[in-house]
């Protein structure tokens, strides 16, 4: 049963871990185009060095 | 009038005139909006952001593809016209969007905080679960007590944070004394977190925490895809809206400066260009032109205007350039005067309650009966308030409406998804449930049967001499007519003849000289004709009698197959229009209308839409013009297309988007299984709580059994949505 103690607070975190993400990406407008994006990762223009 | 007007509105040509000086002071940058209907891949998106930063003075381009939208950050002397060329040149369309129409932002909020509630719903409803599952395989005493606190620990602030939609919905109808579908919703909750907490105190065997989130979870996910339809509709009618920048040219001591429609004052010099619409009321100062006023009343005969003459908002300058003197700005424009005309209407406008409204009215009494009652025979059967207690919140939880809060949104969700990839926006709640009861549909003519684009019909009368002669002078103008004219002669091989010294008298027509002799090209009244009652363009060669080509407003695409598809379904059809007599005559004949009404005013269409309604008819109007604004916000439903005029837009329930109006009577089909579908949920859902409520009542109800009903009932319901795709 020790290992309850453990476990479920981990469980929660790693959870909570990605609500967090999921919150950050809402926030951050990544839903806002969703076709564009998908469509974006085809584009080589940025595929040598990170648009600045 | 119609959509090949609105660009060249848009794209102003007096934005190159403005003084650069005059806005050097203000070094802020600007951003602007573009709307481009015809992107669809990544080539396309990187060719347009490429094109748009290699412009001087843009800062910044991102494309949206869903949208189909660019935004631009640039500096403060960019302007959108300057933009639209280097698109134009890339191969794509693009027009401006005003950016004060566009708030789909402040939309987005809304969306944004439910999706977070649902997001956290989900989240906690998942542990929770976790938990419960451990608790339902076995897990007992001390173990079975810690894993109820833990729940506790997780539900109480969830419930308090995601469940505030419900809370506030409920608190505003409780304070008016009224019960709404989330009053048993909150009782529910609030019922299963008081009970389940005793319960854990006491270490007792069954706790709702599950069940309390679960219903949270699905309910606001019903609500959210609720929110998602009607944004979706309202962000593309709001494009819509910005399509029309409201600008002006105004000139100062002979210069001209483009301003805002809403800096306009009384006494302003405006300037309005062949195919320019008229942003005010005014009076023409100078010029010589015609109007097409068919948004206004439906006339199709273009209406000559010269000095002195009174000009409304909203008509379109046809041939000459016009100086008008401001009359009436902002609310005083007979456009806006029209606005009272509706709201007049929309009050006689019989209430329509939705399905879900019906259901709630039998339904929360119902469920708060039933748990009352269940409360009160198991207390007097025991005396243990515990019992009796957890009895009643098990009937309110099994009972809450889990498939009813998502049988509407699942099925509107999906016939709006489809409707609107057919090319119809669906903008009222409501809208599909009153088409699917409509049994008699108004159509208007100009504008919406046809598409305001006139058509030469007596070519043949012709000899290949004369067509010569009126192709030279047909091409030295804008005119509609001419365009059509030319463009019939051109198709049927004919060349221009050698016409000298072609020129355009703004309002009269073309005139030129051939082999020496006189020839005109224009007005009945110019060339010395009878005024006929058919739209006519009048040839006049030198000491020839004056002949007239005859015009027909041609039909939009998919008119014949759209009325031939209602009168098949059993619908009565029926034409009114603003325009004369005859000209409705004759295309009441061409599409098999029997029941049609000519020279209609905007208040005779409206008390037509009256008589019928009073007659029990439900009615839908189809209509584009200011002069129909009225009757579509008196029918009982009623679609508009996206060429017509924004208020026009704005009354109507439903906005067609593409040209064709064969949608229409696929829309009264797909809102018709639509309705069905919900109908089918409705009963689905019912047909759950009849197995469960007994037990509930019975008290051999367990969380698990709970659990169990409540996902089946939810996901069938979404699924029996999901088949109208």
């Amino acid at each position: 049963m020790q290992v309850l103690f453990y476990l479920i607070p981990i469980s929660l975190i790693l959870g909570g871990l990605g609500l967090l993400g999921f919150l950050y990406t809402v926030r951050s407008n990544q839903y806002d185009d969703p076709e564009g994006d998908s469509q974006r990762i085809l584009s080589d223009e940025w595929d040598d060095h990170p648009k600045p | 009038m119609t959509a090949q007007i609105r660009p060249s509105a848009a794209a102003c040509p007096g934005c190159l005139a403005v003084p650069r000086d005059a806005v050097d002071e203000a070094p802020t940058s600007s951003r602007l909006a573009l709307s481009l209907p015809g992107i669809h891949c990544q080539a396309c998106i990187s060719a347009v952001e490429r094109g748009l930063n290699a412009t001087p003075g843009v800062t910044s381009a991102r494309v949206n593809l869903t949208l189909k939208r660019a935004m631009i950050e640039a500096e403060p002397d960019v302007r959108a016209a300057d933009l639209i060329p280097v698109l134009g040149d890339l191969g794509y369309e693009a027009h401006e969007l005003d950016l004060g129409t566009l708030t789909a932002t402040q939309g987005d909020k809304a969306g944004r905080d439910l999706l977070m509630r649902l997001a956290v719903a989900g989240f906690a409803s998942m542990n929770v679960m976790l938990l419960s599952v451990s608790v339902w395989a076995g897990a007992t005493d001390a173990t079975r007590d810690m894993f109820h606190w833990i729940s506790a620990a997780i539900t109480l602030p969830t419930i308090a944070f995601s469940a505030q939609p419900f809370f506030k919905s409920a608190w505003s109808a409780l304070r008016v004394r009224r019960l709404n579908m989330d009053v048993p919703i909150v009782l529910a909750l609030v019922l299963a977190l008081v009970t389940s907490l005793w319960e854990t105190t006491l270490s007792g065997e069954h706790a709702y925490f599950d069940a309390a989130l679960t219903l949270t979870f699905f309910l606001l996910a019903g609500r959210y895809l609720d929110f998602r339809t009607r944004a979706v509709a309202r962000s593309a009618a709001e494009e819509l809206a910005a399509l029309e920048v409201p600008r002006a040219i105004r000139l100062s001591d002979g210069v001209e400066s483009e301003v805002s429609v809403g800096e306009l004052s009384i006494g302003d010099l405006i300037l309005v260009r062949p195919g320019g619409r008229m942003p005010v009321d005014g009076e023409v100062v100078s010029g010589q032109s015609e109007l097409d006023r068919s948004l206004l009343t439906g006339e199709t005969l273009p209406v000559f205007a010269e000095q002195g003459q009174g000009v409304s908002a909203g008509e379109v300058n046809l041939t000459g350039p016009l100086t008008i003197r401001v009359t009436a700005v902002g609310e005083d424009t007979s456009l806006h005067r029209m606005g009272d005309l509706v709201a007049i209407a929309e009050s006689g406008r019989s209430r329509y309650t939705s399905l879900a409204d019906n259901a709630a009215k039998l339904y929360a009494p119902g469920v708060h009966i039933l748990s009352a009652l269940s409360f009160a025979g198991w207390y007097l059967y025991t005396w243990d308030l515990r019992t009796a207690l957890n009895i009643a919140a098990a009937v309110l939880i099994i009972t809450c409406p889990c498939a009813l809060g998502l049988a509407v949104p699942a099925v509107t969700t999906a016939a709006s998804g489809r409707l609107f990839r057919k090319g119809m926006l669906i903008k009222h709640a409501t809208a599909l449930e009153r088409l699917a009861q409509v049994d008699t549909v108004v159509f208007d003519k100009t504008g919406t049967l046809t598409a305001g684009t006139p058509q030469l019909t007596n070519l043949a009368d012709f000899t290949r001499a004369d067509l010569e002669i009126a192709l030279a002078l047909a091409e030295a103008s804008a005119h509609p007519l001419s365009k059509s004219l030319a463009q019939a002669a051109g198709e049927a091989g004919v060349t221009a003849a050698a016409v000298s010294d072609i020129h355009e008298v703004p309002g009269y027509g073309t005139e030129g000289s051939f082999r020496g002799s006189r020839v005109r090209l224009g007005r009945a009244a110019w060339v010395g004709a009878q005024q006929s009652d058919v739209t006519a363009a009048w040839l006049d060669i030198g000491d020839e009698n004056p002949r007239g080509f005859l015009f027909t407003d041609a039909l939009r695409p998919g008119a014949e197959a759209a009325v031939q598809a209602l009168l098949d379904a059993g619908k009565q059809v029926q034409l009114v229009s603003g325009d004369s007599k005859r000209a409705v005559q004759i295309l009441a004949a061409r599409l098999g209308i029997t029941n049609w009404v000519g020279e209609a005013l905007p208040e005779d269409k409206v008390e037509r839409i009256k008589v019928l309604s009073e007659q029990g008819h439900k009615v839908l109007m189809v209509g584009d013009g200011l002069n129909d604004t009225a009757a579509l916000a008196a029918a009982h439903v009623s679609i508009s297309p996206a060429s017509a005029l924004d208020a026009a837009r704005v009354a109507s329930d439903i906005v067609l988007l593409g040209q064709d109006l064969t949608p229409i009577a696929e829309a009264c089909d797909v809102a018709h299984r639509a309705t069905k579908r919900i109908r089918e949920n409705f009963r689905l859902a019912t047909l759950y709580n009849v197995i469960a409520v007994p037990l509930a009542v019975a008290g051999l109800a367990t969380p698990l059994i709970a659990a169990l009903a409540m996902s089946t009932s939810s996901i069938t319901v979404s699924l029996n949505a999901l088949r109208l795709r």
